[in-house]
């Protein structure tokens, strides 16, 4: 049997999950983590986000890695493919013009930075990963929930913290 | 999805709101999904009328390309020199029309402009549906549509030799791009949507949003990177529409022929494809408005301002056209200066004379604040403002193939034949048809933006009293 367990309290607004937060977190609890903390909400809320500490995005970095590889590609292709257009008679032009290719290479380089984007949030979501177990549909009306996974010791404080702090519901696994 | 007990229960619900208001910043984040999930459910039956009067003009248009298909391109009295005739006007057309919904949702969104929240996401679906439009007229004025992938730009095999120089090959790379980031940018900022969808759906309906809300739990890690991910690509997407239009612009601007080699022409194309594009959402906002009822989300004050962004894009065309008009006016190109002259003397002259006022005087009523409160009355100019900018399209593309260098190749008396009017008709039933059952099966409104529109106006409002 795993030493960890999971409970999730559904709270009505952001402000009661914040004073929930900061009780959680001032507390000490043995056996409890900050970073093992999450919420899940309805809309986007940063401040409370920024409560749980920093959790660095690398959205970027694969934007970055995939509009260079999309132009890199991009003019790869259409050069080498024009390279074999020797049997074409060119009347002096080059082979290989750069202006006109810079056309299709700068459409590569946002498709490919716009896919790798995508990628990169999906890594972000660990979108293949397990998803957590708990999880109520109140989440997408109206309600804000905090899911702490701690040892299991330390379940039960942490759900007294919740109730203390008008919780509407507390769910464990 | 919704229980059918509560069928007699659809009530707009009418509540003072002021008028500066572009929402109600009391509505409560359930009503807000319950409104949109039952619009989805249960439209108004002119849903239903105009999705089969689409369907209709749809199958029209198909019988139309099939009978092409079978007898040739010559039933669409398309020969040398009237060789794209309406199919590439609109074409150009289509691509105008899907420029406003990504990209100024996406300008928009990078402003910070949170009126956009209720009407970006039917913006965005009519963008994607545009392009996808667009792209059948590249096909359908082939002919021998089994050869498109001489446009497409891949490397040589086969001896094929695409050229990669020529604005062709740029347009369908352009457009590719172009309607697969904005499929990426519709589908991505509908996640936390499709989600509630998926809270709220059962049986086959639940499976179809479980599989597309790809698990969103609406977790801060989720949120955080999908923030980043989705402003990212709308910064991509705002170079890459502008770069869209240039290029279907340079299609005529690199050509020699008279009327087409003009400097002006990418930004006024891009000026176009934006003054159509929010002469579009215009229409679909009050068509959407009234057929799903979403008059507490779709409101007043938010028209408004569409309203007033138009006129300002419609007075940035006109002078664009001005410019064109006196670049070749005062130029040293004669053929271009008689081009310019045949279109407003010639055979061809009512729609000229027609695109100048319905595209330069017409918008002038969205400038009185009284007019543009009239839904009626913004619907007509709306839709006088597309017809004037179709007429634009037709009169960049017929005039100067009727009028070119060689007087023997002149065909003034040039019209379309019924087979190419029946495919643009039927173009605009599968368009229609498309947008309307992309309404029904997904949330035209963005509840999760909404429901932040609502909050941070309310927040704001709470933290200035």
């Amino acid at each position: 049997m795993s030493t960890t367990a999971h409970t999730m309290a559904l709270f009505n607004d952001f402000d009661g999950a914040a004073i929930a937060l900061e009780e959680l977190r001032s507390r000490k609890i043995p056996g409890f983590r900050m970073e093992d903390v999450t919420i899940k909400s309805p809309i986007e809320h940063p401040e409370l986000s920024e409560m749980l500490g920093k959790r660095p995005v690398y959205v970027q970095v694969y934007t970055l890695v995939g509009a260079v590889l999309g132009a890199l590609v991009g003019f790869t292709l259409i050069a080498s493919a024009q390279a074999n257009f020797l049997v074409q008679i060119r009347g002096g032009r080059p082979l290989v013009p750069i202006p006109p290719d810079m056309v299709i290479t700068y459409e590569l380089f946002i498709l490919c930075g716009v896919l790798m984007t995508i990628v990169g949030c999906f890594i972000g979501w660990k979108l293949s990963g397990k998803r957590s177990p708990l999880y109520n549909v109140s989440i997408s009306v109206d309600k804000i929930a905090i899911v702490v996974k701690a040892d299991r010791n330390a379940i039960s404080e942490i759900n007294n913290i919740f109730s203390r702090n008008h919780s509407l519901e507390i769910i464990g696994e | 999805m919704i229980d059918r007990s509560e069928e007699k229960d659809i009530v707009v619900e009418h509540r003072f709101i002021p008028r500066d208001q572009d929402i109600d910043d009391e509505i409560a984040w359930a009503k807000i999904n319950t409104d949109v999930l039952q619009s989805m459910e249960r439209p108004r039956p002119l849903y239903w009328v105009i999705f089969f009067a689409s369907l209709l003009l749809f199958s029209w248009g198909v019988y139309c390309e099939i009978y092409q298909y079978q007898n040739g391109l010559g039933v669409a009295d398309l020969n040398n020199p009237q060789v794209w005739g309406l199919y590439i006007a609109t074409f150009i057309f289509w691509i105008g029309m899907s420029h406003s919904g990504t990209l100024l949702s996406a300008i928009l969104l990078i402003m910070h402009a949170d009126w956009r929240k209720p009407i970006f996401r039917f913006a965005e679906a009519m963008t994607t549906f545009s392009l996808m439009t667009a792209g059948l007229f590249v096909l359908v004025h082939l002919g021998r549509v089994w050869q498109f992938y001489y446009v497409v730009a891949y490397p040589n095999e086969r001896w094929v030799w695409p050229n990669f120089n020529s604005p062709l090959v740029w347009d369908a790379t352009a457009i590719g791009t172009y309607l697969t980031s904005s499929v990426v940018f519709l589908y991505f900022g509908m996640i936390p949507d499709l989600a509630i969808c998926r809270d709220a759906a059962s049986g086959f309906r639940k499976k179809f949003y479980w599989l597309l809300s790809l698990g969103w739990q609406g977790t801060d890690r989720q949120w955080a990177n999908f923030r980043v991910a989705y402003l990212t690509i709308a910064c991509f997407l705002i170079p890459l529409a502008v770069s869209v239009h240039s290029i279907v612009a340079t299609d005529f601007a690199v050509s020699q022929q008279p009327g087409w080699h003009v400097t002006s022409f990418p930004p006024y194309f891009v000026a176009g494809a934006l003054y159509s594009g929010c002469a579009a959402i215009i229409t679909l906002f009050i068509i959407l408005r009234y057929v799903f009822r979403f008059e507490a989300y779709m409101t007043m004050p938010i028209l408004d301002k569409t309203c007033r962004l138009t006129f300002a894009i419609a007075m940035v065309w006109t002078y664009l056209n001005l410019i064109e008009y006196a670049s070749v006016w005062y130029g040293n190109d004669m053929y271009a200066k008689q081009a310019l002259i045949y279109r407003a003397t010639g055979s061809y002259a009512p729609f000229w004379w027609a695109m100048n006022i319905l595209g330069s005087i017409v918008p002038f009523a969205l400038a009185f604040k009284s007019l543009r409160a009239n839904l009626k009355i913004m619907m007509v100019v709306s839709l006088l403002l597309n017809l004037g900018m179709w007429l634009e399209r037709f009169m960049i593309v017929t005039p100067t193939f009727a009028h070119g260098y060689y007087p023997w190749t002149w065909t003034n008396d040039w019209w379309p034949s019924w087979v190419q009017w029946g495919i643009v008709i039927g173009s605009f039933g599968w368009f229609t048809m498309l947008f309307m059952l992309f309404c029904k099966l997904f949330p035209t409104v963005s509840m999760y933006e909404v429901k932040e529109m609502v909050f941070h106006r309310k927040s704001s409002r709470q933290a200035k009293k």
